[in-house]
């Protein structure tokens, strides 16, 4: 039994070395351990699992094979695997990834603490990570780095761009319902500042503590502030239950509800009578043209689900990180990165999408109204889009940014 | 005797060559994870307390730890100290209140408190709240040498977890262990010998959980960052599941178990994998999906039939064998 | 008039909110509470019984049309009788040892509770529509309270006091309080205790599940609905002392109504009040407001 075990051991360790020995071979203008490995690293089973989970894995799959399974004449590989939520889970995949199993690229990424605790790895493993499902904006600003794209929305971006468009629209006094943590106190910052800036005034703020039990009694202080908008920065668990106790209080009947982070899967679950008339900001959305829905429809056929603006984001960057190494001609990560600063991304998530000096993926954001029950055709038909946000004015500028790489120029 | 010290010094020589055939930076997570539940078993094993909210120490000493070296320059080696030393400041507290209850009421005091220590890291500035204690540099040793090298830290982390070991081995052994155990055993009847026993609870109590601050500390300058993880009360049940499969109150016990439970953690997707392909059924594969479910599995299981763990039913094994 | 610069019609509002958790917080303490008593457990998966309870209601309107006032007999039932199950199974077997491996045994249970729910229902939650009975709202002069709100109030009081009343002036519950004191001695005069030790674990079950349903208009049915909740009424418990029924009921709407409290003046420490409460009495009353220390 022990020299099985040795034997085996020994078996391992010889392969490990030959796999780094190899990867070291790797010289730029060829693709290393000749297959192209891109990794989904995601949460399959907890709080995330419906934005991306098996869903992402399936969407890196479609982009594969949209884009005809080999690259440069050598295969393409998608793998997944469940960080749990837990950043040790995640860095530590994300390192075996890379120094054993030669994944070039790393995608999804989602839940803040993850994607930073990777995006360290990158940068040390200088290997390429597309964070597609983290939304903090830290990402590309204090723990920004050469190898890593913030891909489809940020903190900032739907903060500023819902506030910005519904100040536009005629919402100028806002009372926010804010999750007590770093998280909600930006969201919240951030979209104050838009209003403000706007014109619009904000009435006051209720900070309530993450996953409360009820929000009634935050509400009723919403109710009394008397403003025209109520902006929720919270998230999940904590965004349903409000918009629940919102409608049981009639609060919607006289004010409107602003979602600063709400997500296809939150209106899915929720339904049309108690969300209609919500404002929220999506980078994408299944049906807005012949395009999207293409997808969407593909897409439904396998997980029997639309997809979320987080899956959709790791279809297309799974796309472009192909095209890019097809571009240039190797999966080297620093030609790569290169090519991803430099050329446009048009697929049918982004139009005119580019990747900033910061990492930061610019494209156009959308103001969502949920539709009434009565106006909804058909299943997952969900939103009016109010307005296009173009994708400079949704995202933080970059004279703003505190990203070392940029600051130190 | 001999046997014994045989033993320890085989293992000692495993731990020296395990990096070159397993992953490090696995067996230096799984290390913290094993400190921490040998920590745990101090108490639960040897002084009859479950703690239902270890995961405040492992987390309280992260946290300081990665606090004192990134924001205020300490060097590595004293970032380490002050989470071994906040794990105790907080042990104290945190001890002297769940003390004045037993039992039961134990486990549900130290969890109630730990979940505010949870609410305390989520809203705090420094911790970052849901976005983690992010890039705490690993240092230096002493000033010298360079912990960057995965192999240099696992040797750092592999001494920290024997000097770990070594006093919790030694605390069992002495004069106080065996009041401890006596307390485990029959708690009137140790306070009828004159035995101050909420003294030696409370002793017991913060040595556990300044050691259960330093895994802390140790994982987070290895791992370069710190999150809520590892205060949420899901870690406080996840060492509970290490010592009891491994084997309450057995010295090697916890450390079996921390491995087990994270090589689970980080290989159940690969094996339902394996499983799905030699098997050939598909559903083997969402095994890795369910780490939640096998954890609480086991658990049952554990309880049910299996109650003195890994370590425990091999030693029964041993001594019901004939010589 | 004002209190400390909130006017009062406002603080009355919030009060009577503070009471409709509070009386979540009572029948999940109560739950325990009866259990402990008995079994001597300390169910953990009482969180994860209480989700299902809610799980039973939605299943129940999606799968077999059934309305919510039969969800609210028939789901309590169901997961009582999944209660049973799991007392004859596994439970039973831990009676003659330390307290706290039904403590890690229950633990264990909800995560796999949890994580089955979760896999096959995903997390995001389910919605779960006010009954049309119960719609709108009434304006009771300080407030415009939601019908159903008042509705939770009401039968959730009921259903505690009911419990009170059977286990404290009953035959049924002289037996019940008597096999808590000396289990042999009562089985000597021909009660079949096991018996009632199973229907006593199932009946704090459905009480958990009653409790799931009635929360399940009010907020998202979601498999981690329980899992936040069960932190607090464990402490809920400490407070209280497991000693008596009413006790738990008491301290379980009286915590409901502080929260409620800290909601207005100081939003913050929300989720933290019950805690801190749970210090202070430690440090004046370590056996707890109602409790008496064996």
């Amino acid at each position: 039994m022990k020299q099985k075990t040795l034997i085996a051991l020994a078996v391992s360790a010889a392969l490990l070395a030959a796999t780094a020995a190899y990867a070291q071979q790797a010289k730029p203008g060829a693709i290393s351990g000749d297959v192209v490995k891109v990794g989904v690293l995601t949460d399959m089973s907890g709080l995330y699992s419906d934005l991306g989970g098996q869903g992402s894995v399936e969407a890196a799959k479609m982009a594969v094979a949209d884009f005809g399974g080999k690259v440069l004449g050598k295969n393409i590989e998608v793998i997944g695997a469940d960080h749990q939520n837990k950043a040790d889970v995640g860095a530590q995949k994300a390192r075996e990834w890379f120094d054993q199993q030669g994944v070039d690229m790393i995608t999804d990424a989602l839940n803040s603490a993850v994607g930073i605790a990777v995006t360290k790895v990158a940068g040390e493993k200088k290997r390429i990570l597309m964070d597609v499902g983290a939304a903090s904006t830290r990402l590309t600003n204090e723990d920004c780095n050469p190898y890593t794209v913030h891909y489809a929305y940020d903190t900032y971006a739907l903060a500023n761009g819902t506030g910005n468009a519904i100040v536009k629209q005629g919402g100028k006094s806002w009372f926010f319902l804010t999750a007590d943590y770093a998280f909600g106190h930006s969201l919240e910052a951030d979209t104050a500042n838009v209003v403000k800036a706007g014109g619009g005034t904000v009435a006051g703020a209720v900070r309530h503590p993450l996953n409360a039990a009820d929000f009634s009694s935050f509400l009723l202080q919403a109710q009394a502030s008397k403003a025209q908008i109520v902006g929720l920065a919270n998230a999940g668990g904590d965004t349903i239950n409000s918009i629940k106790a919102a409608n049981e209080f009639g609060i919607t009947k006289n004010q409107k509800l602003a979602g600063l982070l709400v997500f296809i899967t939150d209106i899915h679950s929720l339904g049309l009578p108690t969300t209609q008339g919500m404002f929220l900001t999506d980078g994408w959305y299944w049906d807005l043209n012949d395009e999207t829905r293409k997808f969407g429809r593909r897409y439904f056929d396998k997980m029997k689900k639309m997809p979320t603006m987080v899956q959709a984001g790791v279809y297309s960057s799974t796309l472009t990180y192909l095209k890019a190494v097809a571009a240039v001609g190797t999966d080297n990560a620093d030609a790569v990165m290169a090519q991803l600063k430099k050329a446009k991304i048009n697929d049918m998530f982004a139009k005119n999408g580019y990747v900033r000096a910061d990492g930061r993926m610019i494209h156009d954001m959308y103001l969502m109204e949920v539709k009434k029950q009565s106006e909804s055709k058909y299943p997952w038909d969900y939103y009016h889009v109010r307005a296009t946000i173009p994708g400079e004015q949704a995202y933080q500028p970059l004279s703003l940014s505190r990203c070392p790489m940029i600051t130190k120029k | 005797m001999n046997k014994q010290v045989i033993g320890y010094a085989l293992l000692i020589v495993l731990g020296l060559l395990a990096p070159f055939f397993v992953y490090p930076v696995f067996l230096m997570k799984a290390l913290c994870f094993a400190l921490f539940a040998c920590a745990f078993n101090l108490l639960i094993g040897y002084t009859g307390l479950l703690s239902f909210g270890h995961a405040a120490f492992l987390g309280g000493g992260g946290y300081m730890a990665g606090q004192a070296i990134k924001m205020w320059g300490f060097p590595t080696e004293l970032g380490l100290l002050m989470g071994m030393f906040s794990g105790a400041v907080l042990g104290f507290v945190i001890g002297s209140l769940a003390i004045r209850r037993q039992g039961i009421y134990f486990a549900m005091i130290t969890l109630a408190l730990s979940q505010m220590l949870y609410f305390f890291c989520l809203q705090a500035k420094f911790t970052g709240g849901e976005d983690g204690l992010q890039a705490v540099p690993r240092g230096t040793l002493l000033g010298s040498i360079s912990l960057a090298d995965d192999l240099t830290l696992y040797y750092v982390v592999f001494a920290i977890f024997i000097a770990g070991f070594w006093m919790i081995h030694r605390t069992i052994h002495s004069p106080f262990g065996q009041v401890l155990k006596a307390i485990r055993e029959n708690e009137p009847r140790a306070i009828s010998l004159g035995y101050d026993v909420d003294r030696y609870k409370l002793l017991a109590f913060v040595i556990s959980t300044a050691l259960a601050g330093l895994a802390g500390a140790t994982k987070t300058v290895m791992l370069g960052f710190e999150t809520l993880t590892d205060v949420h009360w899901h870690m406080s049940g996840e060492v509970v599941l290490m010592t009891l499969l491994g084997g309450m109150g057995t010295v090697l016990g916890p450390v079996v178990g921390a491995f087990t439970v994270k090589a689970l953690e980080d290989k159940l997707g690969d094996f339902g994998d394996l499983l799905a392909v030699t098997t050939g059924i598909e559903w083997f594969k969402t095994i890795g999906e369910s780490v939640t479910i096998v954890t609480g599995l086991i658990f049952v299981v554990c309880v049910l039939a299996f109650r003195r763990g890994i370590v425990g039913e091999l030693a029964a094994l041993l001594k019901n064998k004939p010589h | 008039m004002e209190i400390f610069g909130v006017p009062l019609q406002a603080m009355l509002g919030q009060l009577l909110l503070g009471l409709v958790n509070g009386s979540f917080y009572a029948m999940l303490s109560l739950g325990l509470a009866v259990i402990f008593g008995l079994l001597n457990i300390i169910n953990f998966s009482h969180g994860a019984l209480y989700m299902m309870g809610a799980y039973g209601a939605y299943i129940g309107l999606t799968t077999f049309e059934m309305n919510y006032w039969v969800a609210l007999v028939v789901a309590p039932l169901v997961v009582g009788a999944f209660g049973m199950v799991i007392e004859r199974a596994m439970l039973q077997w831990l009676y003659k040892l330390d307290h706290l491996y039904g403590l890690l045994l229950t633990f264990g249970l909800t995560l796999m509770l949890e994580g089955l729910f979760r896999s096959f229902f995903g997390v995001s939650g389910q919605p779960y529509p006010v009954p049309d009975a119960l719609r709108g709202a009434t304006d009771v002069g300080f407030m415009v309270l939601p019908n159903y709100r008042a509705w939770v109030v009401l039968a959730s009081l009921i259903v505690c006091f009911a419990t009170w009343f059977v286990i404290e002036r009953t035959k049924l519950g002289a037996y019940l309080r008597a096999a808590t004191e000396n289990p042999k001695l009562v089985q000597a005069f021909g009660i079949n205790v096991p018996l009632m030790v199973m229907l006593t674990f199932g009946f704090g079950v459905a009480l958990a599940a009653f409790a799931g349903v009635l929360a399940a208009p009010i907020i998202q049915v979601n498999p981690l609905m329980g899992s936040n909740l069960i932190i607090v009424v464990f402490a809920v418990v400490v407070i209280g002392g497991m000693g008596s029924i009413m006790g738990a009921i008491l301290t379980g709407l009286g915590l409901g109504l502080i929260e409620g409290l800290t909601k207005v003046f100081y939003p913050e420490a929300s989720s933290t009040v019950v805690f801190v409460i749970m210090i202070i009495v430690l440090l004046v009353r370590p056996a707890g407001l109602f409790g008496k220390e064996k």
